[in-house]
Order: structure tokens, then sequence, then C-alpha cells
């Protein structure tokens, strides 16, 4: 009665949602497959239908307290119990607890003689004894198909599947049936005809020597659901399909700005780092120092009590902590705390989605506040264009979704730094740091810049970018005439200016002391001037002197004359004072 | 082909079978072909084993854990126990021929069908 009012309702009502626990699944399909419906999960041979199955199952009885009945037409209990054991599922303790209930049904044809009319009541019988006795919400029916096999009728088993589907509806379990793949349907007999409600199709491809699982949503009647192809893996925990893409743009942000590491380049970033929960792209051509710099970031996190996360495809945890040693970054103390944790992998050690659903697991077990990759690069050659661009962005998506800082270093040819599919991440990327080489005069030097930053202030200038012993360090270029100077050429035209300004300042200095000579020689030379004028001043008073004796002497002279001769005329014409002076003289 | 195997084991319990058959019937209810596989088995094992046979009607609505240790999917199913090997007829056993190489009674026959 319940499916006579389905469609009516399925437009109005959301339907009730099974949710599966397996990872991934249920974003997918919006919470779940189908509460008290069939799903039909097809795939060909080692794609993981039964593990689905098994998991959906488990997962039920134990995280949902759904119990579940197993049924069996290809393993028997014993093979199921092991093979699910790998993945950690204690099938057996289950079962004792009569959490989930199994049923091996094994029909050999070469036994069998057909004689009349017959059902599979028995079939029903046992599927209903078996949900009962455990009162069972879930069942699983792996692989309803190898029916096919055994029985020889096929009128009938059809006939009865679709009694089958029907009365698993009737008695409201959310059941899953897988079935094999087929050429030109979704399972080998058809068997989607039945099952209408929710169809998952499992694959297994090899690209490029990897293989990759695929799960896809083909149909959910009455639901929304991502209808895109998503990867899964088959894990140590079971089954997690991947990712768990946001689906729209809808990040937190924040306008929190944390420090780089590197003094200047927070400089140069306006003054105070990158934005939290930015992604930043790091280029650069072979040994330009992508992996300090992303270190120091790492550090820098570390040093502020945050978490960092470092995938590495390149060196090992041992290596790089080595390397960086060498200039002076300590990191083992900060691996030691449990700041700091490595993963390293390389590339081609599995396909692309195997090392994202590594590395969600990774950042969701460590939750770091900051992520460094590197290289992406070589991540991204596992596998094609599209896919690794896929890759990133759900990366990209993922880590912005938990506030999550992401460095991602990548590794340009020499030559041209921009590379084609370094345009296609750049987009993705909040900023963009570029490292390059400067060749010249015999040597090659390390620049770097910053290409954009979205939303913050940044420097347009190239920064020499020194590495030593005791860390980083950026210096400003020497940018004059003849174009950007790095280096010894830097170094050299540092010394050439300061060649040029010693000259001046000893020209100054001769020049000085000239003048200063001149002045000395101009000083004795008026010296010499001012004692001819005071010796001829001498002169002149001595002359003057003679003269004034002179006349005394002939005035003197005159009177003694005058009063020899007795002139009384001249008497009266006489200077008073001349007769004093005659008696003073005398 | 299968008959073929089968023919030497069954062509010396030709003659007189000595032992007794055991043979089980598993049937739901009352439905159709449960009542007609009942009246059909013991029509033909009248017919064929008077006095040698013995039928165990299971009801599975009754006793639907017994469905597990034979592997019942169809109904009716007639399974016979003794003399061994197992052998299993599914269907309402309307018809006599297929009966009869079903239960390894006539291996000529059987090879032509």
């Amino acid at each position: 009665m319940k499916t006579n009012h389905n469609k009516a309702t399925t437009l109005a009502v959301r339907l009730p949602r099974c949710p599966t626990g397996i990872q991934g699944l249920d974003e997918i399909t919006g919470g779940g497959l189908p509460r008290g419906r069939p799903t039909l999960v097809c795939g060909g041979a080692g794609c993981g239908k039964t593990l689905l199955a098994a998991e959906f199952l488990v997962r039920g009885a134990v995280q949902f307290g759904e119990p579940g009945v197993f049924m069996a037409f290809e393993e028997t209990e014993a093979e199921l119990k092991a093979n699910v054991a790998s993945l950690g599922f204690d099938l057996t303790g289950l079962v004792r607890r009569k959490k989930i209930a199994i049923d091996y049904v094994h029909v050999e044809r070469s036994e069998l003689q057909e004689c009349g009319e017959y059902d599979l009541e028995g079939l029903f019988v046992r599927l209903n004894h078996a949900i009962d006795s455990i009162g069972a919400k879930r069942v699983v029916l792996d692989t309803l198909e190898a029916l096919f096999a055994s029985l020889p009728n096929e009128a009938i088993l059809r006939a009865e599947l679709r009694r089958l589907f029907r009365w698993l509806k009737d008695k409201g379990v959310t059941a899953v049936i897988t079935a094999e793949r087929g050429r030109e349907q979704f399972t080998r007999t058809g068997l989607e005809e039945y099952v209408s409600d929710c169809v998952i199709l499992l694959d297994h491809r090899v690209y490029d020597q990897i293989a990759t699982r695929h799960l896809r949503v083909v149909k959910y009647r009455g639901a929304l659901h991502g209808t895109n192809e998503f990867p899964f893996l088959i894990g140590a925990e079971g089954i997690s399909v991947l990712p768990i893409t946001s689906l729209g743009l809808n990040h937190k942000i924040s306008s929190e700005r944390i420090a780089t590491g590197i003094a200047r380049l927070d400089a140069m970033l306006g003054g105070r780092g990158f934005f939290r929960g930015s992604s930043i792209l790091l280029t650069g051509t072979p040994g330009t120092g992508k992996t300090i710099v992303a270190a120091n970031f790492a550090q820098a996190a570390c040093r502020r009590g945050e978490r960092a996360l470092f995938f590495s495809f390149e060196e090992s945890p041992n290596q790089i902590i080595r390397n960086l040693h060498s200039i002076g970054l300590r990191l083992e103390p900060l691996v030691k705390r449990d700041l700091l944790r490595f993963h390293s992998a390389r590339p081609s050690l599995y396909g692309l989605e195997m090392h994202l659903a590594t590395m969600f697991k990774e950042i969701a077990r460590f939750r770091p506040h900051v992520v460094v990759v590197d290289p992406i690069t070589s991540l991204m050659d596992a596998g094609t264009d599209s896919e690794s661009k896929a890759m990133v962005t759900r990366l990209i998506d993922y880590l912005k979704g938990g506030q999550v800082t992401s460095l991602f270093t990548s590794l340009t040819q020499g030559g041209h730094a921009l590379q084609q599919s370094e345009m296609a991440m750049s987009s993705l990327m909040d900023s963009w740091l570029l490292l390059q080489d400067f060749e010249g005069n015999g040597e090659r030097n390390r620049v770097l810049y910053v290409l954009k930053a979205r939303g913050m202030a940044h420097s347009n200038q190239i920064r020499e970018f020194l590495i030593s012993d005791r860390g980083i360090d950026l210096v400003d270029a020497y940018i004059g005439p003849s174009g950007v100077l790095t280096g010894a050429a830097r170094v050299a035209q540092t010394a050439r200016e300061k060649a040029e300004a010693l000259a001046g300042q000893q020209e100054a200095a001769r020049r000085q002391r000239e003048l200063k000579r001149k002045r000395a020689a101009l000083e004795q030379q008026i010296s010499g001037l001012r004692s001819e004028h005071e010796a001829s001043a001498e002169e002149l008073r001595q002359i003057d002197e003679q003269v004034g004796t002179q006349t005394r002497l002939l005035s003197t002279e005159r009177t003694e004359l005058g009063r020899l001769r007795q002139a009384d005329v001249l008497e009266a014409a006489r200077p008073p004072g001349t007769s004093k002076s005659k008696n003073g003289n005398s | 082909m299968k008959p073929k195997k089968a023919r030497p084991r069954s062509s010396s319990s030709l003659p007189r079978p000595p032992k007794l058959w055991q043979l089980r019937l598993y049937v739901t209810d009352s439905t159709l072909n449960s009542v007609a596989a009942f009246s059909n088995l013991k029509t033909f094992c009248e017919g064929h084993l008077k006095g040698r046979y013995r039928i165990t009607v299971i009801d599975l609505v009754k006793q639907p854990h017994l469905a597990k240790g034979d592997q019942i999917l169809a109904i009716p199913t007639v399974v016979r126990q003794l003399p061994k090997p197992v052998r299993t007829i599914i269907g309402n056993l309307s018809n006599t021929e297929h009966m009869l190489v079903g239960l390894d009674l006539r291996p000529a026959e059987a090879r032509m069908v």
C-alpha cells in the first residue's frame, strides 16, 4: 500500500533517507539511500559492490542501530566474513549479537530437475524468516542475478523477482541489490527494470596503469543528487566516496592575516602576510627554493602554536628536515611536539584519487591550520589534465571549507615560467608567488615576486631571494638603467657606487686643501705687504723727524746770527715759543 | 551430460533398489502448487516405489528455519535424501517423465531429455 502512494507523495514530501554511513555517499545522495526501498548497485567484477553492500549493512547495524540481513548468492558465510574482515568489520561478532543475519543461498543447477510449475516462495520464506529473526531494517541481496544461472525457467524467475522487489517495499526494509554490469544496460539481466528508485553504478577504470574506482548515482527517484562520477576508494576503514566537493562557493571567509615566516615577504604583502584560509601558489623553476619557502611558512604556523601538515611528493620527511637544518630551520622539535606532520608518498604510488583520499583522511585526522603540498605538479602528473584540475579544485574547496590556509608549490620548467597547467591552477589560487632564476655574469640568482594577491595591497617589486645558513632573506634587487641586477652584479654595482662616492669625497678634500694653501699664501703675501707698509711708515716718520731737527737747527742758527748782527727788526717777528725752545734746546 | 555420470550407480540400483526412499517435500501453506505437488508425488511414488518410500512434508510457513538447510528457493521442492546422492526436483511434479529423470529412475530417457 505504501508503494501505491509513493508517486503522489514524492513531489510534496522529501523521501526519507536511510544513511549508509559510508563516507561521502550520504553527501552525494543527500542523506542516504531511499528508506524502505530497494537500491540497485551495479558494476563490473571487482568494483566493490559486495563491499559497499556489506558496509551499508555493518554501518547500519553498528552506527544506526538497524540490524540487517545479508543474503549472499555468491559467497559463503565464511568467505564473506573473511572478506569484510579485511575492512575491519567484525561480521562474526555482529552475527552472534544478532545484529546481522547471513543467509547463503546456493543452488546447483546440475542437481536440480524442473518438473512443472513452481515459484520462489522458498526465497521469500527464508528472507522473511531472516528479517523477522533479528528485526532487520536493511537487506542486502548479493548478487541476485546468480539465480539466473541456477534456475532454468527465466520467465518464472523474472516474475518472481518483480514480486520480490514489491515484497521488499511492502516489508519496509531498505534493500541493496547488487548486480553485474551489462553491456548495454546497467545490469546483465535487466534488473533495473524492477528496481526503479535508486540505481548506483560502480566502475573501475585504468588510466595510465593506475586504476581508479568511480561511483555514480544514475538515478534517484524523487530526489536531487550529485550526478557526477565520484571517485571512491576501498581503504582500511571501508569505502570512502570522494569527495565531498562543495557544490557552491560559500566558504566562510576570514580577514585574519597570518605571517609567512619571512618578514620581508610579509612586508611585500601589505605588511601582514596572507589571509587565513586562502590558497597560495608558489611557482618556481627547479632549485629556486620553493620547499624552503614552504617550510618557513609551515614553521611560522607552528611557532604560532598552530598545526601544519606537510605533504611531500618528492622528498622523505627526514630528508626535508635534514636539508632545512642546513639553512637554520629546525623542524625536528616541531615534529616531536606534533605541531608539524609530514606525509610523504611517491606520486606514482597510486592514482590521483587515492592520493586525494589519503590527503583528506590525513587532514581530517590531524586538523591542521596550514597545509603545504610540495609540489602539487608532480601529483598532477599522476592524472590527466582535467582530472588533476578537478582534484586541485576539490582539495582547495575542502581546505577552504575548513579555513585551512594552503600553500602549493609548483615546479615549472626553466625558460617559460608559466605553464598551461599553472594557468589553469592559478585561477583557483588567491595568491601567487613566483620564484625565478636570474642568470648572468656567470651566476644564477633567485628572485621572488608577488604575481597576485587577492584582496590585499602588495608590492610590485622584485626582491632578491637569498638563502644562507641563517635562513631566508629578501633584499632589494638593484634596479638601474641596465635593468635588474642581482647577486654579484648587484654587489658590484653597489661597490662601484661606493667607489664613485669615495672618489668624489677625495676630490673635494683635495680642492679644499688647495684652497687652504692658496689662502695661506695670500695671507703670507698680505703680512709681507703689511710689514713693508709698516717699514715705509717708519721711514716716513724718520724723515719727518729729520726735517724737524734740521729746521730747528736752522732757526737757532739764524737767531744766533741775528743776535750777533743785533737785528732788532727781526725780534718782533720771532715766535714766542722760539725763544723758549731756544732755551730748551740749548 | 550429468546423467551419464550418474548412470553406473543408478543402473546398479535399478534392478531392485533395496533401500527405503526418503523424500522431503517442501511446501508453503496450501497453495495450489503445494497441494498439487503433494498429490502428484504420492501418485508417482505409489506407481514407482510402492512400499519403499517415505514422504516428509515440511511446511515452510510453519518452519521457515528449515529452508536454509536444503537450500530451498523454489516451492514446491522435493529432495531425495535417500538413496544418495541427494536429488532435487522443483515444481508441482506434474510431469511424470521429468520425475523419473529427476529421481534417477529412468536413466535411458534422461539422456534423451
